[in-house]
């Protein structure tokens, strides 16, 4: 030991210990647990939900977002930062934004990236689609709005029948058949890649097709799991699985009405728990807080063997110990 | 100046084999409070093995392969298992003082190994390319972006959170919990409170 530790333990006993041996057999002991825990308790894995499974089963919700990313009533279309310069969800604290200040890092157009630019693709070898788009492009913005409007306002009435969207005949102009091919490209199973599309062989950025599912389609589902924000969101998982629980903290405040109906919920969560956290780890030099453990008085219990052979040491009846003390005194 | 001297000089100074793998130990250490930090490390060694092998076989082998599968579930239950000791390890070394007579930096190490772990098993679920992925990463990503760095730590970014969760983030929990690991046997653990009409820190 070194002169530093053996004057520091000063009148402490000594006893043999063996950290080597006491770590083998946790590892041990956690193998086993985890082990039993994976065989009998397995793990989630609820398979990924896809835009094809959304434009198959679902082929209204499907249109619906298609068509607000089309005209720009999605919310990521007006979003702000890091997506583009709108303002819809852009956060502060009192004067400071740094979701503003950080700016445009991933820009998003949803009309070319979701609707236009998958078109495209498609109309290289579907000449009806490649009219229909070359009429939505040529046409004035006002004209595109009241295809759109006349489109969507049919879309609210629309019935599926077998794998058709019944629509009344309507001003749709080349808006209807746009969308036709469109969810004919989703129920394909090619509109992700051609969303995620960015002009290289490999691919592992999902933010596009991510955004394009979470307009309705996630939210939906996550409704059925129980997983939005009002029902402790992202520390919960699908099935009976603990979730994320060490999270819990973050997730409470989301439950703060002050904190959950304020348009800079996320930004202030994040500052409550950037003061937390730092009070956690500067705690040692925090005064007052500090000395919580001793008024407390927990660690009475922790060591209540320590202050028993203290007080047997003290009592008048001399005691024999058979541990070594620091200093080398038997 | 001769910077391999002075990191021998240092090392002969302050780190002693002794302290490092000490054969005795306070007798007060005999007691399962003191067990929840090896527990934790314990879990900490399954979760790393089990992560190389998933690694290994691929992000997508465990949702097709019994095997993978189950690899996958050893994994997530030594996060729990993780997480479970980590936090009782915090709560019993808080109750004990344990930042006491210069432990403050053993302190701090510890709470930044518990917050990055949670980075790093945030970033472990939305690399499941599983339903809980997907949502867990939309909802994150406005919290994200609220604070500015959603263009830098896109959680929707499948290939950017894979790698910070198996390189990145566990390479940084490695080394902190190495250093707390360090800093424990360099220091010892904590002297109780001084007991009733004793001499001692507060």
């Amino acid at each position: 030991m070194s002169p530093r530790q053996r004057d520091y333990y000063r009148g402490i006993t000594f006893a043999p210990y063996d950290l080597i041996k006491e770590g083998l057999i946790a590892l041990l002991v956690i193998a086993v647990l985890v082990c039993g825990l994976s065989a009998w308790l397995s793990s989630p894995d609820e398979p990924p939900l896809t835009i094809q499974h959304v434009a198959t089963t679902d082929p209204i919700t499907f249109l619906q977002t298609a068509l607000g990313e089309l005209n720009g009533t999605d919310s990521i279309s007006s979003y702000g930062p890091p997506y583009n310069s709108g303002s819809g969800s852009v956060q502060s604290l009192g004067p400071l934004s740094l979701q503003r200040l950080a700016g445009v890092h991933i820009p998003i157009d949803t009309v070319r990236d979701d609707v236009l630019g998958p078109l495209t693709m498609v109309a290289q070898g579907d000449a009806r689609v490649a009219t229909a788009l070359a009429t939505f492009e040529r046409a004035t913005p006002a004209r595109q709005a009241a295809w759109e409007a006349a489109f969507g306002t049919a879309l609210a009435k629309a019935r599926v029948r077998g794998a058709a969207v019944g629509l009344p005949p309507g001003p749709y102009g080349p808006v209807a058949s746009m969308m036709t091919a469109l969810l004919n490209l989703g129920r394909a199973g090619l509109l992700e890649p051609a969303i995620d599309h960015s002009g290289r062989i490999y691919s592992t950025d999902n933010t596009r097709s991510l955004l394009f599912l979470q307009a309705s389609a996630l939210p939906a589902l996550a409704q059925q799991y129980h997983l939005v924000g009002s029902q402790w969101g992202m520390m919960n998982e699908t099935g009976n699985y603990p979730g994320q629980a060490w999270l819990w903290l973050y997730t409470f405040w989301y439950q703060v009405p002050a904190y959950a109906s304020s348009p800079n919920a996320d930004v202030l969560v994040w500052a409550t728990m950037a003061v937390l956290s730092l009070a956690l780890l500067l705690l040692p030099w925090i005064p007052g807080l500090n000395r919580l453990p001793r008024l407390l008085g927990v660690y009475r219990l922790i060591w209540r063997d320590y202050y028993r052979s203290k007080s047997a040491a003290q009592a008048p009846i001399p005691q024999h110990s058979s541990g070594v003390t620091a200093g080398g005194q038997k | 100046m001769n910077l391999t001297g002075a990191l021998r000089q240092r090392l002969q100074r302050d780190v002693d084999i002794e302290d490092l793998l000490p054969d005795e130990l306070p007798a007060y250490v005999h007691s399962y409070v003191y067990l929840f930090g090896i527990a934790t490390v314990a879990s900490l060694v399954i979760l790393i093995a089990s992560g190389i092998w998933l690694a290994a076989a691929g992000p997508t082998w465990w949702h097709s392969s019994g095997l993978g599968h189950f690899i996958n579930s050893v994994h997530f239950w030594c996060v729990q298992a993780f997480f479970f000791f980590m936090v009782l390890h915090l709560w019993t070394a808080f109750f004990q003082g344990a930042w006491r007579d210069g432990r403050g930096a053993t302190w701090a190490v510890g709470v930044l190994c518990f917050l990055v772990g949670i980075g790093t098993a945030f970033t472990g679920y939305i690399s499941q390319q599983n339903f809980d992925a997907q949502w867990i990463a939309v909802q994150g990503k406005d919290a994200m972006n609220a604070i500015g760095v959603g263009a830098f730590f896109n959680v929707l970014n499948f290939g950017q959170m894979y790698g910070f969760h198996i390189v990145i983030l566990p390479v940084i929990v490695s080394m902190l919990v190495g250093l707390h690991l360090l800093l424990i046997r360099l220091h010892g653990v904590v002297r109780p409170y001084p007991a009733a009409g004793e001499e001692g820190t507060p």
